[in-house]
């Protein structure tokens, strides 16, 4: 559907049913350079079982108009605008890789208006290789190849997508090349690569966190990702065994079972 | 996102004949089996009712029943997804269901389509015939008239479909040009790539959007085979304009979903699979899927001897004295021959019409006393075919027809296998002979 926030058109996928005030939001963030459609296979499951869902496509992203925001904190203000721009008090956030740091940051920020965090393949900080931040500002497609070269495990470098047909490294690379490179992964990368607090924001978060980190996850490594959930009081962390960074996608099944029972006890569903 | 084990900017993913050998495939979920099991089954457990309905309402992926999809047959569709550079792929049962099914998604009664007149001749009467039997008309334009494709476009136009190097009269589609009419008139480009294979020639890398295969011929080899394929290039923006509404609104015929918005790149590919696979069936068996499999993990090292083959064939019959004309893009004087550099630089194909002196007598004698080419109606086999095309493929066409598609009585299509080179020469002899001397040489 399509909503504005702060005056500019913003997109998110409800996961296939109607956009419902009545039930429970959970927003999903998406990764640098990439949109809403990355968590296909998250989405219409909470959607059909009694949650309402936003998969954003974030400023400049996807279907969403405007330009990038070019800070992790920006982005973290901007999803809590758009909870108050449709017309929630409260939310669950989702988040995978970048946008990890934008939902922890906004969780910390905003202790009373998000009631769960789930990170997907996050770290406390997410220093970008040189060589791979200039060619994404430089507008240079490879930048998008290496990335979902690292970004994908040995298994999903074969392929072998849940879904029928599709191909996980053709796919995720025409997400990230669907807006031109520089405006989105250019300024995503230079964001991430600026983003200093994130271990100060995990120490604020009180509520039930879930970090669930992958064994091939060359992006960010289970040890980047478990130091960071250390930080997090009470926070449970899972991991998917064979699979890299792009969990969401290469071991969609997996992800879904262990996100679902952690938003299921900690957010529930209003019963019928 | 550091990776200090990257010691340089190239990516490393796997290449060509890596991905022949190994795409679409994980031998850990599959019992360690080294070799793709063929899932020889109609349909699949569901866990209970919940995961039932997630797989009906598109939550998970996973198959419900062989008509939607199979795992033998997903294996062969992302292997060649991931071959051509695409994002998607759904096989079908031959490569005419494949071509039908990628119109049915795209189209709805009142459209009209541009399409290259040299095609063939099961595809021209398609397109000409049963297509305006569903409300779907065409305007045929000859490949190489580029402006022509503009000037045929109309407003319910919905794209533009031809074959790389056309049948069999091997005239090429300015593929780059017409992708970029195509793409300003905010339509897609369907090219049918069966005679080149990724291997010879990757369309999306030069415009076009959707590309459909018949795997019968070089992608399985063998001849063993009927299957087919349709493969999404992921960068047609289906939003862009309002041609396209069961895509891109809520359709009543999938649970209101809108694909284009909950798919992006892979979008037709879902649509093709959810509405087409389901109301049409032309599903692919899993051992014909298996089958294919096998001729693709030795595509490159097919190509080449395909290729090499024929540009020694093409030698011979340019200097033989049977032979009135060679139609082939190696050859110099072909029209074509610098775009074919250009579109197709790891070799020109397999495949050669020539003029046999004598006209149509001296082509029949001539095909039936070839003993090593088999005469039959395929192209693309390991082994040598030849056909006479005014007799045989295209022989439904009238005469005003066969002239507009390029075709004269003289015509021989050759499908150059990878027989030994001499071999084939040879074979050629004796029917070259046969045809001089039409009277007193018979077949029997």
């Amino acid at each position: 559907m399509k909503f504005e926030v702060n005056g500019a058109e913003v997109f998110a996928s409800t996961g296939g049913r109607p956009f419902d005030k009545t039930k429970p939001l959970i927003i999903f963030v998406h990764g640098s350079g990439l949109t809403h459609m990355t968590w296909v296979l998250q989405t219409r499951y909470f959607a059909f079982h009694g949650y309402t869902v936003l998969a954003l496509d974030m400023p400049g992203h996807g279907l969403s108009s405007g330009e990038s925001l070019k800070s992790i904190e920006e982005m973290a203000d901007w999803v809590s605008d758009v909870i108050d721009s449709v017309g929630y008090k409260e939310a669950s956030l989702v988040g995978h890789s970048q946008g990890c740091l934008v939902t922890m940051e906004c969780a910390a920020k905003n202790p009373n208006k998000i009631k769960t965090l789930s990170l997907m393949g996050g770290a406390g900080a997410i220093p970008m290789n040189p060589e791979l931040l200039s060619l994404a500002e430089n507008n240079n497609p490879k930048a998008v190849d290496l990335m979902m070269d690292w970004a994908h495990g040995p298994a999903g470098h074969f392929g072998g997508h849940p879904v029928p047909g599709l191909y996980h490294i053709n796919t995720g690379g025409m997400l990230a090349k669907s807006r031109t490179i520089k405006n989105t992964l250019g300024v995503d990368f230079r964001a991430c690569d600026n983003y200093k607090n994130g271990f100060e924001a995990a120490k604020k978060i009180k509520i039930p966190t879930l970090s669930i980190l992958a064994t091939g996850d060359k992006m960010c490594p289970v040890k980047e990702g478990k130091k960071l959930a250390d930080l997090i009081d009470g926070s449970k962390v899972e991991i998917i065994d064979n699979c890299g960074h792009m969990m969401l996608l290469e071991e969609a099944d997996r992800v879904l079972k262990v996100l679902k029972n952690f938003i299921l006890i900690n957010y529930p569903a209003k019963k019928n | 996102m550091t990776d200090k084990k990257n010691k340089g900017t190239d990516p490393k993913t796997y290449k060509f004949d890596t991905l022949s050998l190994h795409a679409g495939y994980q031998p850990h979920k599959n019992a360690g089996s080294r070799q793709v099991p063929i899932y020889q089954t109609t349909s699949y457990l569901f866990d209970d009712v919940d995961h039932a309905a997630a797989l009906f309402n598109l939550e998970r992926g996973g198959h419900i029943y062989s008509r939607i999809s199979n795992p033998t047959v997903a294996v062969l569709e992302e292997r060649v997804a991931s071959l051509e550079g695409g994002t998607a792929a759904l096989a079908t049962s031959s490569g005419m269901s494949a071509i039908f099914l990628t119109i049915m998604t795209l189209c709805e009664a009142g459209d009209h389509l541009v399409v290259s007149s040299q095609l063939y001749g099961g595809t021209v009467n398609l397109f000409r015939l049963t297509l305006p039997k569903f409300g779907i008309k065409c305007t045929f334009v000859k490949p190489r008239d580029t402006q022509g494709f503009k000037k045929a476009i109309q407003k319910n136009t919905k794209g533009i479909f031809g074959e790389l190097v056309g049948n069999p009269g091997n005239e090429l589609m300015n593929m780059p040009e017409i992708s970029k009419i195509a793409h300003d008139a905010g339509i897609p480009l369907i090219v049918d790539a069966t005679y080149q294979t990724p291997y010879l020639c990757k369309p999306f890398e030069h415009g076009a959007d959707i590309v459909v295969h018949s795997l019968t011929k070089w992608m399985a080899g063998h001849g063993s085979s009927m299957a087919g394929i349709l493969v999404e290039g992921g960068k047609f923006d289906w939003m862009q304009n309002d041609k396209f509404p069961t895509m891109t609104t809520p359709y009543e015929g999938y649970h209101g979903l809108s694909f284009a918005e909950e798919f992006g790149p892979t979008a037709f590919t879902m649509k093709a699979r959810a509405e087409g696979m389901r109301d049409f069936g032309p599903c692919l068996s899993p051992q014909n899927a298996w089958n294919v499999l096998q001729g693709i993990e030795t595509l490159s090292v097919r190509m080449k001897k395909h290729c090499s083959n024929a540009e020694e064939m093409v030698k011979y019959l340019l200097n033989h004295e049977s032979v009135a004309w060679v139609s082939h893009p190696s050859v110099p004087d072909h029209p074509d021959h610098e775009l074919a550099k250009k579109l197709l630089p790891n070799g020109r194909g397999s495949m050669i019409a020539f003029g046999i002196k004598g006209g149509k007598d001296a082509g029949v004698a001539f095909i039936n006393n070839v003993k090593l080419a088999s005469h039959l109606a395929n192209v693309g086999d390991t082994r040598t075919l030849v056909i006479h095309p005014a007799s045989g493929t295209h022989s439904q066409m009238d005469e005003a027809t066969l002239k507009f598609a390029g075709l004269s009585h003289d015509m021989i299509r050759l499908s150059v296998g990878i027989e030994d080179i001499d071999d084939i020469k040879n074979d050629f002899e004796v029917g070259f002979r046969a045809a001089r001397k039409p009277r007193l040489v018979s077949n029997q």
